[in-house]
């Protein structure tokens, strides 16, 4: 991991102001934000592990928490609202058992809700993995999990 | 690779060389590739292109191009014929082979993939007059269709790079800024703050290095045109970028993007190397003594980061809080030095008025806005994309002549512009000029540019209570005004929308709002209370309902309502009892089905997937 994460650091030169991009591309690296990762960063960029902990939970879009093998992401933009993702989000987390923001235990499936993806054509968007699908409503978001369900179960087999 | 052009003529040259190499007559394909329409999987039909141009040996013979964002997403996948300008919307991702067989070696047109003008029914051939583009004005944003974004030689064949050319051998510094400042060219990020006042300002602010900064942390939900004209012409912002620095004297620019838009991303940095390498970025441009280069930055998703100061901390590397700003970013901004930042749109907008000149640029607009503004028009709209218009442009023509109206025949209920910051305009207002100034007269404001239509069915208290939970998740929480001023709001909002709301609320809202309104330290807080004033001050009898009556006229707020079935539309089709996750919805086949209220979990499946509109909810 120390390597991994010294590698990245000198991608920037060492340049702490890139702290917040370092640390994005170790979470690509990790699918988190682990915390030997964190005090590696820390101590070879010479940035206090307080002030990367801050940076951490102030932006959104990391993660000190293992993600799930399907990262799903509703957008939530105010198209998408109008056109009803709220009513979507609720049906992923009844089916999923989550709520907005968690990974479930088997670590299959993280669901979180995005400001606007830009696609607003297609609203409500949804984002499986990087894939997006369009026009999404309540009884396409259910199969979309089974059918990621199923294939998950065979995988595994 | 191209070599380094070390001269204003030189760059001429290159121009007519590369604009001599085309043959406006020679048969080409365009497809667009912004992210929307990537996101209908355009990519697997740009494979076929070209699969089946090679299968044809025909590579050399047709044009093939991708393009960046043309607007008008909702009808893609889309493709563009040249020369003639065909139009081909919602193309099938196996259409490529069709379209050369039959439109480009035998000029047939595919009746199938064109659009049809749903007010008269007719369909239309060329792009240009599809009524969707045919009533806006494409300044900027039109040449997104013209390029290929990963090639800088196509820019610099539709005359690219002049106005640096002009800038840098025929102008000095202050002449640049007069310029600008008599355009009258005000940040389109929201503010408003005229552009040339700023540069100038940065010019004279005593401190090195000065800096320059593109501001590309959009992050407006519903609005995507700073993205899409980043991704689709990333050498207009970057050429926008450098003329603004030789007027300012910087010798160091930034680019800060939002990390969700990793296309934009991509295509700035390529455009970047690429401008390097023709000698148009980095050491003595175009064989003069000035230097400029641009670092890149991406965004760590906090909305609060599109606000000067929060963005400054975040480029230093720290957690984006706004500071105070009793000095300006002028004078102390990145690094406490001289720092001037406009946004994506405005950049844009620069080499347009170095070319043509302040008075042409001043001819388009308002008396107090000038020129065009682009607005991405999402929601309850027929015509979703991004449309540019001339500043002062009705609200009406936005909606109804260029977005083509409400669908389903439902009714028009409001416009939400200027995101968080802003407020919902009732239909009243609907002509009403759009400018910076006259929407604020109203409660709301232009903003960076997204319009959400709104319809019948949409809840005003819902659609408060959504930008104040978005606030709420993206106040940084440095001043207590917005931090605990919103909480407090959107927990009043919540309990209204649960039918707990009390006799009182509404106004105990617009006492907190004024608190927030004068107290918070950002502009981003100082306007958080819009979105609710806004929607108090046009659908207050809403707010009552929900109040009062326990009741949500929309239909929106899940606590307010009931689902039961209309049995004179119901055609006993069994989807509903199919859908039902609880098995609330059931009935015999070809009889009125049921709806089960001890059962039902108000989920919306069965309203979505009847065909008869036979679901109520009240």
């Amino acid at each position: 991991m120390e390597e991994k994460v010294k590698e990245i650091i000198q991608r920037y030169s060492g340049d702490k102001s890139y702290l917040v991009p370092i640390l994005q591309d170790v979470q690509r690296e990790f699918n988190y934000l682990p915390k030997d990762a964190l005090c590696s960063v820390s101590a070879n960029l010479s940035v206090p592990i307080s002030r990367v902990y801050e940076v951490v939970t102030f932006y959104k879009a990391f993660s000190l928490k293992p993600k799930g093998r399907y990262q799903l992401s509703l957008c939530m933009g105010t198209a998408c609202h109008v056109r009803g993702a709220e009513l979507i989000a609720r049906n992923i987390s009844d089916v999923l058992g989550i709520k907005e923001g968690d990974t479930t235990p088997d670590l299959e499936f993280s669901f979180e809700t995005v400001g606007c993806l830009g696609a607003c054509a297609l609203g409500p968007v949804l984002v499986v993995n990087g894939e997006y699908h369009g026009h999404m409503n309540i009884a396409k978001s259910t199969k979309i999990l089974k059918k990621l369900g199923k294939k998950g179960a065979t995988d595994d087999e | 690779m191209m070599s380094k052009i070390k001269s204003f003529d030189e760059l001429k040259s290159v121009q007519e060389r590369l604009k001599a190499g085309r043959d406006p007559k020679k048969p080409g394909i365009t497809v667009c590739v912004g992210t929307g329409c990537l996101a209908y999987g355009t990519q697997k039909l740009v494979d076929g292109f070209r699969e089946e141009l090679a299968k044809r040996n025909l590579v050399d013979k047709i044009d093939f191009r991708t393009s960046g964002c043309h607007g008008f997403c909702e009808r893609g996948p889309m493709v563009i014929i040249s020369p003639e300008k065909i139009f081909y919307q919602r193309v099938g991702l196996d259409d490529a082979g069709e379209i050369i067989d039959k439109t480009l070696l035998k000029g047939e047109v595919i009746e199938r993939l064109l659009y049809v003008d749903p007010a008269t029914g007719e369909k239309i051939v060329h792009e240009d007059d599809v009524p969707f583009y045919k009533k806006q004005t494409r300044l900027v944003f039109g040449l997104n269709s013209k390029v290929d974004p990963e090639k800088i030689e196509d820019y610099l064949a539709i005359g690219g790079y002049s106005a640096l050319g002009k800038a840098l051998s025929k102008m000095k510094p202050e002449e640049i800024i007069q310029q600008v400042i008599k355009a009258n060219l005000r940040g389109r990020g929201g503010g408003g703050f005229p552009a040339g006042w700023k540069w100038d300002e940065t010019r004279k602010a005593a401190g090195e290095p000065k800096y320059v900064i593109c501001n590309a942390d959009e992050g407006d939900p519903g609005a995507y045109m700073d993205r899409s004209l980043l991704e689709g012409n990333p050498h207009l912002v970057l050429e926008g970028m450098i003329i603004g620095a030789y007027a300012i004297g910087s010798s160091q620019g930034y680019i800060y993007v939002r990390n969700e838009y990793p296309l934009a991303v991509k295509n700035i940095t390529l455009a970047m190397k690429q401008a390097r390498e023709a000698g148009l970025l980095g050491e003595n441009i175009l064989g003069s003594d000035f230097s400029f280069d641009v670092k890149i930055n991406r965004g760590g998703g906090a909305f609060v980061c599109g606000e000067s100061s929060a963005l400054f901390a975040s480029l230093e590397g720290r957690a984006g809080e706004p500071r105070a700003k009793y000095i300006h970013a002028t004078h102390k901004g990145l690094y406490d030095k001289p720092t001037n930042l406009n946004n994506v749109e405005t950049w844009g907008n620069v080499p347009f008025i170095i070319e043509k000149g302040a008075d042409w640029y001043a001819s388009m607009g308002t008396a107090g806005s000038k020129g065009t503004k682009i607005f991405s028009l999402v929601g309850k709209i027929n015509n979703t994309g991004l449309v540019e218009v001339p500043m002062g442009t009705t609200l009406r023509k936005i909606v109804f002549e260029i977005g083509g109206g409400i669908p389903d025949g439902r009714k028009f209920k409001a416009i939400q512009t200027g995101g968080p910051s802003g407020g919902c305009i009732p239909e009243q207002h609907l002509d009403l000029p759009v400018d910076f100034d006259e929407l604020v007269k109203i409660g709301s404001m232009m903003g960076s540019g997204g319009m959400i239509v709104m319809d019948d069915q949409t809840c005003m208290v819902n659609i408060a209570k959504y930008f104040t939970n978005f606030l709420v998740s993206e106040s940084c929480g440095k001043c207590v005004p917005c931090r605990e001023g919103i909480r407090r709001m959107r927990d009043i909002l919540v309990d209204i929308t649960e039918g707990k709301g009390q006799e009182g609320d509404v106004e105990l809202l617009e006492k907190i709002s004024k608190g927030i309104l004068d107290g918070a330290l950002c502009a981003l807080g100082n306007s958080a209370p819009n979105p609710v004033l806004s929607t108090i001050r046009y659908f207050r009898d809403e707010y009552v309902a929900h109040i009062k009556d326990k009741r949500c006229p929309a239909g929106v707020c899940k606590d307010l309502i009931a689902y039961s079935v209309d049995p004179e539309k119901c055609t006993g089709c069994t989807v509903c009892s199919k859908v039902c996750p609880t098995g609330a919805a059931s009935g015999e086949r070809k009889q009125a089905h049921k709806i089960d209220p001890a059962k039902c979990t108000k989920c919306g499946a069965c309203r979505e997937s009847c065909k008869f509109d036979a679901i109520i909810v009240r």
